[in-house]
């Protein structure tokens, strides 16, 4: 997983609240057995549009703009990420090649989908997201820069915006880590507390409990 | 020693090592495995050639890619086929117990699981898939992860967490004739918003709740992720312990004496506090039509499409407004007055046999209307087929010209071949509204199963309570 440290990049805005996972990244195409290869299908629904029965791109939609060709930063309401835990959102997101959402919320699952994905989510206050909509529709190809070691978005014009973090994820995200190695390292732990379950609880165990077996 | 609340219970009995920065490894009791969120965490450890940690903790069931008509001929869309096949090798590689398409137990994973006694009192409970909430309802702490999760729990049988705050939303009375679960859900999330419960652990309580059948509960926790709260529960009482006894997968002898004796535990201190608290009244809720794009866009059967003018904040006057244009409705349209061109009973909501007792109770005796294309009953497992099909149900849906189906996720989120078409504006009682949901541009309107059986006799909806039962 690549590490995050800092980017400097374009940012688009998606302006509306409570972006959900299907709107992300839409049923049909979570039938692929691969994590790659989501990010022509991200938004889908809003960026394309079916013209003679081919599939054309929706000018209107921020992504096809050309002021925002190669954004990394993506701006949008409360709520983002709600819905379907769909890992295929995040996937879709990084695959397309945004490296951090700033939003005012994000919903639960989708929070820890990120993580788990290199992407960073950024919180940032109601107004103070509500001033950059208005940076970015005013200054065409407006940069934003995220510091994540200091836990800031600095503006081109030297404003910066502090950002809460989870002190483990920030961790993870900083250094690529993949939780798996990490956990094995508390091998021991967890046949330990599995030893004790089997005598206080063996009823969660399938292996040592008696079942009545009937369908 | 303090008084806890029950997620303060379930937290505590699963904590395997907390770090120094607070987080923490939840030890996982049982993990349910389906097609769509699989695939890549068993990409994930054959590569680095690892085995699954504890396969008893495991089940798989495919749901949302089968078809819900006749299965003998296999599933025709090459990479739903796909999907549902690589599920199949990989539970036989990795040893996992498996309820394929042609078992009979097969079903949408969170109605089997509580059906085969694989959901207990107790346990955490994780699937990838976010209606994992539902097995809440029987007092466990579950809920849904993504993909990578998935695979760390196979590899590690643990989770990286942090504890979320608690919320407590009592009902107080009684619900009314014709007033469902899914009334009182629907009305919750349209109290607190769709992002109410973000960070919190949901749990349900009060007389109202308590008066739930344990299937009541799981349609009220399924929709907890709904309101934002990844988990919702319900304490153990009776209740809960009738619906477990003599479950396939539940323990028999003195190992369920023994189990009981704990489970009578599961409920929270009548002290203990919680960061939220909210409190209704039964008797306030009426039965619950959405009528935009997310579930909080919801109203009484009574009331009629809102005006976006009257909601204060700019930013969700658009998201109104932008709902109402996606669901081409017009603003002080009485919603009794919408008309429907198809209707779909199932979903991990309401698929399960009281739900579908509830819909036949309202179809007995009548017919679709003409201009609703399409009525589809999709029980919710195998089992609950069997069941309905010794009541007589099929036969009064198909009476009414409603279609009898194979289980399975189906239309609520529309993988397999059954979805709306562009334009088309569906009853459903499934849980999510967003757009394209049900299919691209397709129109849902969420309902309680009594509710959608009664719009597809009438051709638009109609207050359930008026409804003269045949």
């Amino acid at each position: 997983m690549e590490a995050f440290t800092v980017v400097e990049a374009v940012v688009a805005p998606l302006d509306r609240p409570n972006v959900d996972t299907d709107a992300i990244i839409p049923k049909q195409f979570l039938k692929t057995i691969e994590r790659k290869g989501l990010g022509k299908h991200l938004f889908d629904a809003w960026r394309y549009l079916e013209r003679d029965g081919k599939q054309v791109n929706n000018p209107d939609f921020v992504l096809n703009q050309p002021a925002y060709a190669g954004a990394q930063i993506l701006l949008t309401r409360e709520n983002f990420g709600c819905g379907s835990s769909r890992e295929h959102a995040p996937w879709a997101l990084a695959d397309y090649g945004f490296r951090a959402v700033i939003a005012p919320s994000f919903a639960d699952i989708f929070a820890n989908n990120c993580v788990q994905n290199g992407i960073l989510l950024v919180r940032l206050p109601m107004d103070v997201v509500d001033h950059l909509f208005h940076e970015v529709a005013a200054n065409p190809g407006y940069h934003l820069r995220i510091d994540l070691p200091a836990q800031e978005v600095q503006t081109m014009g030297d404003s910066r915006y502090p950002f809460p973090m989870d002190a483990g994820h920030k961790h993870k995200l900083m250094h690529g880590l993949d939780d798996i190695q990490l956990t094995l390292q508390q091998e021991d732990a967890i046949r330990a507390y599995e030893t004790q379950r089997r005598q206080s609880a063996p009823w969660l165990f399938r292996d040592e409990s008696p079942r009545s077996g009937q369908i | 020693m303090s008084a806890k609340t029950l997620y303060d219970k379930l937290w505590e009995s699963h904590v395997v090592h907390t770090e120094q920065d607070g987080g923490v490894l939840l030890y996982i009791d049982r993990q349910l495995l389906h097609e769509v969120t699989s695939p890549q965490a068993f990409s994930g450890l054959r590569a680095a050639g690892r085995k699954a940690w504890r396969i008893d903790a495991n089940i798989a069931t495919a749901d949302h890619n089968v078809p819900t008509t006749d299965r003998a001929a296999g599933i025709v869309d090459a990479t739903s086929r796909l999907q549902v096949d690589t599920l199949d090798q990989n539970c036989a590689e990795f040893g996992i117990e498996e309820f394929g398409m042609h078992d009979k137990r097969q079903g949408i994973v969170h109605v089997i699981a509580p059906e085969q006694g694989l959901t207990l009192p107790g346990m955490t409970v994780v699937c990838g898939d976010s209606h994992t909430a539902t097995h809440g309802a029987l007092g466990a702490l579950a809920f849904g992860i993504g993909t990578t999760e998935v695979e760390h729990v196979l590899a590690t049988q643990c989770l990286w967490a942090r504890k979320s705050k608690s919320m407590r939303i009592w009902v107080e009375g009684e619900l009314g004739n014709g007033v469902t679960a899914k009334d009182l859900v629907l009305a919750i999330i349209g109290r607190i918003g769709t992002a109410g419960g973000t960070g919190y652990a949901i749990e349900f309580a009060g007389p109202a709740v308590q008066a739930l059948s344990v299937e009541g509960r799981m349609t009220l926790c399924n929709m907890a992720i709904e309101a934002g709260a990844r988990s919702g529960m319900v304490g153990v009482d009776a209740v809960t312990i009738d619906y477990l006894r003599g479950r396939p997968y539940a323990p028999v002898g003195k190992v369920w004496d023994q189990a009981v004796a704990a489970w009578g535990e599961l409920h929270s201190d009548p002290d203990a506090q919680f960061d939220a608290e909210i409190r209704l009244e039964a008797t306030d809720v009426a039965p619950q039509v959405t009528w935009g794009t997310s579930p909080e866009m919801v109203v009484d059967i009574s009331a009629h499409v809102p005006d976006p003018a009257l909601e204060k904040d700019p930013v969700r006057r658009k998201g109104w407004s932008d709902a109402l244009a996606y669901m081409d409705l017009a603003v002080a349209t009485p919603i009794s007055s919408i008309a429907l061109d198809k209707v779909f009973i199932g979903s991990c909501t309401n698929a399960r046999i009281e739900d579908l007792r509830a819909a036949a109770a309202v179809a007995r005796g009548h017919h679709k209307a003409a201009s609703v294309k399409v009525v589809l009953v999709v029980p919710g497992s195998g089992l609950v087929k069997a069941q309905a099909e010794a009541e007589g149900l099929d036969r009064i849906f198909r009476d009414a010209g409603f279609e009898w189906r194979e289980p399975g996720c189906s239309m609520c989120l529309a993988m397999n071949a059954d979805r709306l078409e562009p334009g088309e504006r569906c009853a459903s009682t499934s849980n999510r509204n967003f757009e394209g949901r049900q299919g691209a541009g397709g129109r849902t309107h969420l309902v309680s199963p009594a509710m959608a059986a009664a719009a597809a006799i009438a051709g638009h909806f109609v207050d359930v309570r008026d409804w003269v039962v045949h």
